[in-house]
């Protein structure tokens, strides 16, 4: 059946039927068309807000020292708590769940870091080697600090793929040493983050050895841990944490400015509730244009049934078959359908691609985009729903008695 | 080539129920020119549908060159229309979007004849009807005589048995008719079995052979002036 005269058959009736063959089309490519940039808005809001989220471990737990807001055990408020490394041991010891942990150690004053006559001025974070995992942190050279450097207290330095672009230029970096503040560290490993280009001007060193170095004496700023622990349960520790810095640093429990804890863990729980939010919204919608779209190809096809009647009816009284009238307008459905469809889907994609290389990526939307088994598996479904669409029409057609086709005026 | 034998057919509409071919029995001969005639109502429309497998009929035998018509399914049909009939209509009944030469090689693609051979068969017969200039008309282009013998030549390219044509002049002037009785005279020397309805007497006139209907009988067969009359 799938001959050239067929389709000869076909173009000359789509060309004489220009306006008719262009509003079912237009339908179909119209419901493919929006449902495309639909999935792809919604990929794009949800990638932008994914992003922010790529830069730390999702499951981290920060503590920050702030000052008490209230008097307590006789001591007045404004009192600054200061972390020190006890801390960071008795969250080991006595909170549960706990997977990676680390402190940070901010060296005071400006820090003068220098390879040879290149000097620039970078980051510098003073961590335990688990930091790693809590920063997301991608090693592209060497390694990462591990328990060696902190025990040993080596002088070791993981520097950023800047920091080695402007120290190091195109020059091998492992093995070197940089100078901070005078004092000699050597290079063991180049670093990625995705937390954007300040990030990676960071210089990690072990935080015993820059305490020792850097006057920093048994003192942390900050600390941060990933936990296996579910959302409820972060509560949990989040209690615990609470409870046991009061106890320690002595301030009253009640105090909401003396500790700050992010739970990076419920921050992204609700977003992922809100991805599900978008991408059910999302579909509703196209799944609407689609059945818009579907209800538009069958209406067309029953008119141009009806329109072509008598037409019909004189192909049958010289010959035509049922089955030839059903091939015909089936024919027609699909191709006009499938034809559309992929002009629906091609410049939906392309739609979203310009928008994707003109729009400047901001914090909520970006990469907008959709997966092509998405793209494609929605273009089927119409296809084969406008050919459902027609073959009802067409059976209709099939069944016109060519007498009744030839007396209607 | 035709033989009907005792043919019923009635209408049901509603409750009530038309009999409108109340016996009908008739042999047409092949290389005939007839013509049926009747008042409306007499059934000679119904008659013709019959004749052209576009209806079914009740009761009775309906024989086409040798074969039995009767519980044809629509793809049956179909084929004997397509092999051994060619229709002409009072409206012409062309297919508006197709130029002249593609509406009368329209049959052939039924029959499965490739593009190139149809459309020049085509030319052929639409010369024969003296349109060949007119081959990339569409019918709004033409007159009414012009459509007509567009729409006989479209009859005439499978080269059936038998032509059947319902009111073929209705919608045409005088001088119009009568060229185009002229062609279907020409077509019936070379041999072509012609049906004719009609309630034009000068129309009948021109053929060779006149059934009256009345009231769903066949009230007399006449021969025109050329032949001698034999009253049944």
């Amino acid at each position: 059946m799938f001959n050239l005269d067929n389709w000869q058959e076909l173009y000359s009736t789509i060309k004489k039927n220009k306006l008719r063959t262009f509003l079912t089309g237009f339908s179909v490519a119209w419901g493919i068309f929006m449902l495309i940039i639909l999935l792809g808005a919604g990929q794009g809001l949800e990638n932008g807000i994914r992003y922010q989220f790529e830069d730390d471990a999702k499951n981290s737990i920060w503590l920050f020292p702030g000052e008490t807001s209230k008097s307590f055990d006789g001591m007045k408020s404004g009192r600054r708590i200061q972390f020190t490394n006890l801390d960071f041991d008795r969250i080991l010891q006595s909170i549960s769940h706990v997977e990676n942990i680390s402190g940070r150690f901010f060296i005071s004053g400006a820090v003068n870091i220098m390879y040879g006559s290149e000097y620039g001025s970078f980051n510098i974070r003073c961590v335990h080697e688990d930091y790693k995992v809590i920063e997301n942190t991608k090693i592209i050279e060497g390694r990462y600090l591990n328990g060696k450097d902190l025990s040993e207290y080596r002088k070791v330095a993981v520097i950023g793929k800047l920091v080695k672009k402007e120290l190091f230029k195109d020059q091998n970096a492992l093995g070197k040493i940089i100078k901070l503040n005078g004092i000699a560290f050597k290079v063991v490993g180049v670093f990625e983050d995705s937390g954007g280009d300040e990030e990676m001007r960071n210089i990690y060193l072990p935080i015993s050895t820059a305490q020792r170095v850097f006057n920093g004496a048994n003192k942390i700023n900050q600390l941060m841990f990933t936990t296996t622990a579910s959302v409820e349960e972060t509560k949990k520790i989040e209690t615990n944490l609470k409870k046991m810095f009061a106890q320690n640093h002595r301030f009253d429990p009640e105090d909401e400015k003396a500790l700050y804890i992010r739970n990076m863990l419920e921050n992204f729980n609700q977003v992922q509730n809100l991805f599900l939010g978008i991408k059910v919204f999302v579909w509703i919608i196209g799944i609407g244009t689609i059945i818009a779209g579907i209800v538009g190809v069958s209406n067309i096809m029953m008119i141009t049934v009806k329109e072509r009647t008598r037409e019909l009816g004189v192909r049958k009284a010289i010959g035509a078959t049922p089955f030839s009238i059903i091939f015909m307008i089936l024919l027609e459905s699909i191709v006009i359908t499938t034809v559309a469809g992929y002009f629906g889907l091609v410049s939906g994609v392309g739609l979203l691609e310009i928008i994707s290389m003109n729009l400047e990526a901001s914090d909520f939307f970006r990469n907008p985009e959709v997966s092509i088994s998405v793209a494609v598996s929605a273009t089927t479904l119409l296809i084969i729903a406008g050919s459902l669409a027609g073959f009802f029409p067409a059976l209709k057609a099939a069944r016109i008695r060519p007498i009744e086709a030839l007396r209607e005026e | 080539m035709i033989e009907l034998k005792n043919i019923h057919k009635s209408y049901v509409t509603g409750n009530t129920e038309l009999h409108v071919l109340k016996g009908i029995d008739l042999e047409i001969k092949s290389g005939e020119f007839v013509s049926i005639m009747g008042s409306s109502g007499s059934g000679k429309s119904t008659l013709l549908n019959i004749l052209g497998i576009l209806d079914n009929y009740d009761h009775g035998e309906y024989i086409l060159d040798g074969k039995l018509m009767a519980n044809l399914n629509e793809t049956k049909a179909a084929y004997y229309r397509n092999q051994m009939l060619g229709f002409v209509f009072q409206s012409f009944n062309l297919i508006s979007f197709k130029n002249a030469m593609e509406n009368v090689a329209l049959p052939l693609y039924y029959q499965k004849v490739n593009r190139k051979k149809r459309n020049l068969m085509a030319m052929e017969y639409l010369d024969k009807v003296g349109l060949r200039e007119w081959a990339h008309h569409l019918p709004s282009e033409m007159s009414g005589g012009q459509k007509q013998r567009v729409a006989i030549a479209r009859s005439l390219i499978t080269n059936p048995k038998i032509i059947l044509a319902d009111e073929p002049t209705g919608a045409l002037d005088s001088v119009t008719s009568s060229e185009v009785m002229t062609i279907f005279e020409d077509i019936n020397r070379q041999g072509m079995t012609v049906i004719i309805v009609t309630h034009e007497h000068d129309i009948a006139e021109r053929t060779k052979k006149i059934v009256r209907l009345h009231d769903g009988n066949i009230k007399e067969i006449v021969s025109t002036r050329q032949h001698k009359l034999n009253y049944v």
